[in-house]
């Protein structure tokens, strides 16, 4: 036999190749295993006929239920009833091919591992980044066009048709997007279940995971759509803006979380058919214990602090970007408070006495001996909420949950300014204890968030699961050993101190 | 050509590779055997750089397989243990996507896929869907796409596995005739009469552990000692036996026959053979009792059991 070919020539993109080289170098790879899927789905009629019927059948049907309808509510005088069932009935027309995506990314993903073909794709020099977009492009691709396609023959029907109404195009311009990110979220969500899974049975079960939050969307985007004030505005209904930036930023977190998943050693050698518990609940320990990344269990007190520092060190930007995002809350807050529509409209003259106990009805700051752990308790409920909901949205709740509270803060200085106090009692009865406060929440923010936000990037030589555990571990390791003192000293500094410090102020001041 | 020491991989509490070390020089075949569940299929994984190792390092054609992982899958072909083809594709268009996927040009594609499927018999199946081919078929054509961008090193497991004899021989003669042209193989294979047939090495892989490593002939002396000869004459050998104790040690020995284990034939054969002539005894021959690598490895997995059960105690 001959050697003839160099199986370098692969890689021949020069070390210093510009980004746009390399998004076309990635891309042309990406697009070698798209055009293989896409053909394979095309040979397979079991995903052609659903395609074909949705494309060019259910948009008649759509159109002639929208017709009827429209006619059957106007006889009861519910015209905009029968007008308003026409976008939503376009957004159907558009869902329902887009449902086909899930099918076919399980199926390319899941489908491929069960039939053991995933491993020679996996030995080629193909990059992870390369197997992904290619992957998630050929799942997309023919659902999408055959929802654009019979979102096009629904509104050519419709022009044609005998309904009168038209949609606003800013509108259908909503609904196309919400579509492709409904389509998006959906196939990106299937990456993430099917490199978890092993066979297409358990990625079926555990699709329900995108599907039931799918269905709810919908569901929400249907009341918005009939019932929005400003379903006829020429600028598109507010509501589901705001429902689209949401998919897309779930979008940007499905795809880093996608790409962070869907590498070979995860591919290969992982499964959550079976969720050992125990185990989990083992490393985790040995984690929270851990002085260091590799779980080199503390001898004492002294080398486990170590390691809650360490832990601490790892947050690294989260602590940076929490603390940034308190800053914008308390920022935000004042902002808001500058409106007057929002203003308390304090009276002018009052007294340091009178101001505090006005601003008593409005606040929960303590200015009595209220019990340490009701104080624990506020804090802690709210921290311990912003955790749990930060693993469920990647980190995000964590940083909008928590600084709502300084936001209420930032809008309360304002008032206080805008009402011309003299503020010396404010930062004697916030900073008081805020001083260990404010760092610890902070810091158990950006704990949460991380812990959230580390399955979309596990560090570098770790797989999500490995991450996951040991961000938790680290989690533990800050609570018990800076959060909980923390608020524990700062709580009895609120109930006991910060008091006397605020009454020893009010009553040197002046009104 | 495939370096790797002390490669190590664990999964959870399972440590399904230990501290494997191996050097398969450019040119040569090397065998690994072991039991299923041994850490096989995981080295090899590690060495395509599809499993990073948890400890360890390894170089696959001079790349590092943890830093360089697309140079390495460049420079391999794989065989893996399921085939897992694209059942729906005919076999040409199958090749021609791995073809793309290794950035081969259209006329390499073709040239190199004919001349593959021609070499393993496969030609009248070029047009032919993969879902349709047997088993023995579906085996040589993942081989052929291992081959296809004609890599340096080839990591086969079990490449002859759902063979008959004529095409399980056909593979051979590739894998010796690609080795004369400085081809590197690793090969996983339960095949024991294959792997001492073609390879120049063999490495012995039990949970995870390498416990035998070298050649045929040097694993043989180390497991089952050294060679044995067997004498026959033409005649009863009279007290020939008691005169060559000196010389080697006797085994068995029958009437007109004698088998002995000797380390070094080449000198003491023809002092067994003048002294047997001095005594009168007329050799009809003699020749070494064959010894198969199936002995070899059966007393390899014992005596490995053996330390496992001291560790256990």
């Amino acid at each position: 036999m001959t050697i003839s070919v160099n199986p370098l020539d692969t890689l021949n993109l020069p070390p210093d190749a510009g980004w746009h080289a390399r998004l076309h170098h990635t891309m042309g790879n990406a697009l070698i295993i798209t055009r293989r899927e896409v053909r394979d789905s095309f040979r397979d009629w079991r995903i052609i006929a659903p395609i074909v019927i949705l494309t060019f059948l259910f948009p008649f049907l759509a159109q002639f239920v929208a017709g009827r309808f429209a006619e059957f509510v106007a006889g009861y005088g519910a015209e905009v009833v029968g007008e308003r069932t026409i976008p939503f009935l376009l957004m159907i027309v558009g869902f329902f091919p887009i449902s086909i995506s899930l099918v076919i990314a399980l199926e390319t993903f899941v489908g491929e591992k069960e039939r053991r073909s995933l491993e020679p794709l996996l030995s080629t020099p193909l990059s992870n980044t390369e197997l992904y977009i290619g992957k998630t492009l050929a799942a997309m691709i023919p659902p999408l066009l055959s929802s654009l396609g019979g979102m096009a023959v629904y509104l050519i029907s419709l022009v044609a048709g005998e309904v009168a109404w038209r949609p606003q195009p800013a509108l259908v311009v909503q609904i196309v997007m919400l579509t492709i990110v409904q389509a998006l979220v959906m196939v990106t969500g299937a990456v993430v279940v099917s490199s978890q899974t092993t066979s297409t049975r358990a990625a079926n079960l555990l699709a329900s995971f995108i599907v039931i939050p799918m269905t709810l969307l919908i569901q929400v985007e249907s009341i918005v759509m009939f019932l929005a004030p400003d379903t006829d505005s020429p600028r598109g209904i507010t509501a589901l803006w705001a429902i689209i930036v949401g998919m897309v930023v779930a979008v940007i977190l499905l795809l880093r979380l996608g790409n962070s998943i869907f590498n070979r050693e995860e591919l290969l050698g992982r499964t959550i058919d079976q969720l050992n518990l125990r185990s989990v609940l083992r490393n985790i320990w040995r984690m929270t214990r851990a002085v260091d990344n590799r779980g080199t269990p503390a001898r004492n007190l002294r080398e486990w602090y170590g390691g809650v520092f360490g832990a601490v060190k790892a947050l690294g930007p989260a602590i940076w970007i929490t603390a940034g995002v308190f800053v914008v809350a308390f920022v935000a807050g004042w902002a808001i408070g500058q409106a007057p529509e929002w203003q308390l409209n304090l009276p002018k003259d009052a007294s340091m006495n009178q101001a505090a106990t006005m601003l008593g009805r409005y606040t929960s700051i303590p200015t009595s001996t209220g019990t340490l752990l009701f104080i624990v308790w506020q804090n802690g409920r709210i921290l311990l909420a912003a955790l749990v909901l930060a693993i469920f949205t990647f980190g995000i709740a964590a940083v909008i949950l928590t600084p709502t509270v300084y936001a209420v803060i930032g809008y309360l200085f304002s008032q206080v300014y805008i009402a011309g106090y003299n503020p010396t009692f404010l930062y004697a009865g916030l900073l008081t204890h805020g001083v260990i406060e404010i760092p610890v929440i902070v810091l158990a923010a950006a704990a949460s968030f991380r812990l959230g936000a580390i399955i979309t990037r596990p560090p570098k030589g770790m797989t999500v699961g490995q991450g996951w555990t040991l961000a938790v571990g680290q989690t533990v390791r800050i609570a018990l050993g800076i959060v909980i003192p923390g608020l524990l000293l700062a709580a009895f500094i609120e109930a006991f101190i910060t008091p006397r410090v605020v009454v020893a102020v009010l009553s040197g001041g002046g009104g | 050509m495939i370096e790797a020491y002390e490669l190590t991989k664990v999964f959870d509490d399972f440590r399904a590779v230990d501290c494997v070390s191996l050097n398969v020089p450019r040119g040569s075949v090397v065998a690994l055997l072991g039991p299923n569940g041994a850490g096989k299929t995981t080295t090899v994984r590690m060495l395509t750089s599809i499993l990073a190792p948890t400890s360890g390092w390894a170089k696959v054609a001079g790349y590092s397989v943890v830093d360089q992982p697309e140079h390495v899958r460049a420079s391999v072909g794989v065989l893996t243990e399921q085939h897992g083809l694209y059942e729906r594709m005919k076999a040409i268009e199958y090749l021609d996507f791995f073809g793309r996927v290794y950035r081969m040009s259209a006329a390499n594609r073709k040239r190199r896929s004919l001349e593959l499927m021609e070499r393993f018999g496969l030609t009248f199946a070029l047009d032919k869907r993969l879902g349709d081919y047997s088993k023995g078929m579906k085996q040589k054509l993942a081989l052929v796409r291992a081959m296809l961008h004609d890599p340096p090193v080839l990591l086969l497991d079990e490449p002859t596995s759902a063979m008959d004899p004529l095409s399980a021989k056909q593979v051979r003669d590739a894998i010796l005739e690609l080795q004369r042209g400085d081809r590197t193989f690793l090969i996983t294979t339960h095949n024991l009469t294959e792997a001492q047939q073609i390879a120049s090495k063999i490495a012995i892989i039990r949970s995870g552990r390498i416990v035998a490593d070298g050649t045929f002939e040097q694993l043989a002396r180390q497991f089952v000692g050294d060679p044995i000869m067997e004498l026959r004459a033409n005649r009863p050998m009279n007290g020939f036996v008691s005169e060559v104790t000196d010389l080697v040690t006797v085994v068995e020995s029958g009437e007109n026959w004698l088998r002995y284990r000797v380390a070094e034939p080449e000198q003491s054969n023809p002092v067994l053979l003048r002294r047997a002539a001095e005594l009168g005894v007329e050799v009809v021959t003699l020749a070494p009792v064959s010894r198969t690598l199936e002995d070899v490895y059966l007393q390899v997995v014992k005596e490995d059991e053996g330390y496992g059960n001291d560790d256990q105690r």
